[in-house]
């Protein structure tokens, strides 16, 4: 794992890449006056969903990714983000763009909270404990107790915010920028914090405990606040997931969020930045492509049953998974040293 | 994505240019339409979404009868001679799904209207969505009583009586032939659950407190419901009010038959069908049950030669062959599908949502096929319940017999 690359989140030349890559993010919903098209809200919407994913592989690739702890369980805090969100919207009245702030305190207390059994557990061990998380929080939205603020099964449903200071965008483009805006702010802190020496605290627990303890590094401390920062970029995911839906319920947060973040993750590259926006773009896209995939061969070959598409989906996570065995972004780094020392020689 | 953009945006220029002056004279040649996105010359789009898979998948009947009636229509030339292109999509009966599917149908396939998206819980999670979108959210496949509010959401309509005047009706029955009742209700845990729920309480009237012995609830993501059975026998109860999805309806129709508890059961219209719930439960065990009904029991030998009901068997032959002939649910959808098709040509060329509305809202008598003698749908502008009639039934042998006289919303 540790050897995948530490360097390729912190490396120096990386900034002017990124740089260039949220610029053009920037520009994307413009493009959408120069080429208008019916379908362009949908397309940012689904541009929307790639960022709100992207967040959580990251919260999720602090975790797992930097500190070696793994969780299949953050879904559950993403659900925790959603459900604050709506609840304060629909019966608090609070603006959408307020509810952030309570969302990464509230989520950071709950991740730090679990942090610390968390201690007691090592990989495989902790993988478990986080798994019950994740099966328990659906069935727990639904309970009656509880179902005064949270709508029970049928969740609840927001309104969708139109873009502020009278700018001349559609809701879908307004909060495209919103997430694009948090997602920048969320990355760049993520990228001092690792790069500072914190983050090679956290890297070194991964790669050797007993030997950062030796060095110093409070290893319980830093596990426990590692495991809060993680459940703080979950959770804001899951918040902004509310506001671009516009609606939250149980069923939404099932295990197979979790897992699907765990994919994002691998699928992109552990330990790696650039890597959670692939797994965030990948997540969205596959999933789509799947289904018209099915649709397509359906259609094609004339065939009388549907295709499942989530066995297309798995055939192409087994083929990359083959290609890339380090994640796309991993891949990627490969392929650019191996051109590299082609082109020197 | 961008990539992928640019490159469509570039072809429908591309194609639009070239095509443009062609396309104008066939435009002029036929009847200048007016239309909104999803309807054109030659088509009309219709979305919808539908429980084909999950507990609640009975009901995805449905949805194929429907595909079945609009693949009728097309071979007979269609509407207006438009195509109808329909896209019914499967959420599985979960609300998340539903808006994800919903957003699809409306932002990237852009269809004119939806058409009887199935289920309460569901419906309820795109209402306000499709309010704001201005997209007609049609005839919708759940009989909640918050469908028909014109003043707040004007483009979303139901079809079938709704849910709280039949709780209302059965209360009422159970007044007036059962001596002092003690009510056991087994309710799914959402709106259609409480919509049915609270009729029966405002039916019931000051003293439903007392009336009530025990109201159990299940959740549509639960295997089964036999505790809540067990709960209910021990209860006392000799009246079984039973608020479910035809999959529960089955599972506590026969559990009660297997414990020996013998209450008076009412079940509701939407789990009442002999395909999908009371053949799985058991012929011997329905005996007696009691319903509401507004549609035709296509397994009752009374309408064998009513010419909508030989209509519907030919239909049924030809065009839904795979379909089970016991589910009232091919029934139920061939009669919408006629009401949506009967909105469409009423249309003419002006095919734009809010005409779509304005003809939904301005049925006059009209009469569908398979409805009880007498039931005729009814709108205006501010009336968004098509169906308001009821007549109770009660199961004998093989099938629903009706009694009682033809109940109306208003006369309750």
């Amino acid at each position: 794992m540790a050897a995948v690359t530490n360097s390729w989140a912190t490396r120096r030349g990386i900034g002017a890449v990124a740089i260039v890559f949220w610029l053009a993010m920037l520009a994307l919903p413009l493009l959408g006056n120069v080429f208008p098209s019916e379908s362009f809200d949908y397309y940012m919407f689904m541009g929307q969903s790639m960022m709100v994913y992207a967040i959580a592989v990251l919260g999720l690739n602090l975790l797992t990714g930097f500190n070696g702890q793994i969780s299949l369980g953050h879904g559950a805090f993403f659900a925790l983000g959603a459900y604050v969100t709506a609840i304060l919207m629909t019966d608090g009245g609070w603006p959408y763009w307020a509810t952030l702030p309570v969302v990464a305190i509230l989520c950071f207390g709950a991740g730090f909270l679990f942090g610390f059994p968390a201690l007691k557990l090592e990989s495989h061990y902790l993988a478990l404990a986080t798994f019950t998380l994740a099966i328990a929080v659906p069935q727990l939205l639904k309970h009656k107790a509880i179902s005064p603020w949270t709508g029970g099964v049928a969740g609840l449903v927001l309104d969708k915010p139109d873009a502020p200071f009278g700018l001349p965008l559609s809701p879908d483009q307004w909060l495209f920028y919103f997430c694009l805006i948090v997602a920048m702010v969320l990355f760049w802190a993520a990228f001092n914090l690792l790069r500072g020496r914190s983050g090679r605290a956290m890297m070194a627990i991964r790669d050797h405990g007993m030997a950062a303890g030796t060095m110093g590094i409070d290893t319980s401390l830093y596990k426990t606040i590692t495991f809060g920062i993680s459940a703080l970029y979950t959770g804001l995911a899951g918040a902004l997931s509310a506001i671009t839906v516009a609606y939250v319920a149980p069923d939404s947060f099932a295990l197979p969020l979790s897992i699907a973040f765990l994919v994002g993750l691998v699928v992109g590259g552990l330990s790696s930045l650039s890597g959670c926006i692939i797994g965030g773009i990948f997540l969205v896209l596959v999933q789509n492509w799947s289904q018209s995939l099915s649709d397509w061969m359906k259609a094609t070959f004339d065939l009388r049953y549907d295709v499942p598409s989530w066995a297309i989906y798995g055939v192409l996570l087994l083929l990359l998974m083959y290609v890339m065995p380090t994640g796309v972004a991993g891949g990627v780094g490969r392929l650019y040293r191996f051109v590299a020392q082609k082109l020197a020689r | 994505m961008t990539q992928k953009l640019r490159r469509r945006d570039a072809l429908k220029l591309a194609s639009g240019a070239l095509l443009a002056t062609p396309m104008l004279g066939a435009r002029r040649a036929r009847a200048a339409g007016k239309y909104s996105p999803g309807a054109t010359d030659t088509e009309i789009k219709i979305g919808q979404t539908m429980p084909y898979s999950g507990n609640a998948s009975a009901y995805g009947a449905n949805g194929r009868a429907h595909a079945a009636y609009f693949r009728m229509i097309n071979e007979q030339g269609g509407i207006n001679g438009r195509k109808i292109n329909f896209i019914s999509l499967d959420d599985g009966y979960s609300p998340p799904k539903t808006v994800e599917l919903t957003r699809q149908l409306v932002e990237r396939d852009q269809v004119l209207l939806l058409f009887a998206p199935l289920g309460t819980a569901p419906n309820v999670a795109i209402h306000k969505y499709m309010n704001q979108k201005k997209v007609p959210q049609l005839f919708v496949a759940t009989g909640a009583s918050q469908w028909g509010d014109p003043k707040h959401f004007p483009w979303t309509m139901g079809w079938q009586p709704d849910y709280h005047t039949e709780g209302h009706i059965y209360a009422k029955h159970i007044l007036a032939t059962i001596k002092d009742p003690k009510i056991a209700i087994l309710r799914q845990n959402d709106d259609f659950g409480l919509d049915y729920y609270n009729g029966m309480i405002e039916g019931l009237g000051k003293d439903a407190g007392k009336l009530v012995a025990l109201a159990a609830t299940y959740e549509v993501t639960d295997a089964t419901v036999d505790s809540q059975i067990l709960q209910l026998k021990n209860s006392g109860a000799n009246v079984f009010f039973n608020i479910t999805t035809p999959k529960f309806a089955a599972q506590a129709i026969k559990k009660a038959a297997e414990i020996d508890w013998k209450p008076t059961q009412y079940l509701v219209n939407v789990a009442a069908s002999i395909g999908a719930a009371i053949r799985p439960a058991g012929f011997d065990n329905a005996q007696g049950i009691i319903t509401a009904n507004y549609i035709k029991d296509i397994t009752d030998a009374t309408w064998a030669t009513s010419p909508d009901f030989v209509a519907w068997k030919a239909w049924m032959a030809k065009y839904n062959p795979t379909a089970n002939p016991l589910e009232s649910a091919n029934a139920t959808a061939y009669s919408s599908a006629f009401t949506l098709v009967h909105v469409l040509r009423q249309c003419g060329d002006d095919l734009t949502r809010e005409n779509v509305m304005r003809q939904a809202a301005s049925l006059h008598d009209l009469e569908a096929p398979l409805l009880l003698p007498g039931i005729k749908l009814n709108t205006s502008p501010t009336d968004f319940f098509p169906i308001k009639s009821v007549q109770l039934a009660r199961m004998e042998g093989d099938h629903w017999k009706l009694f009682g006289d033809l109940m109306t919303r208003t006369a309750v």
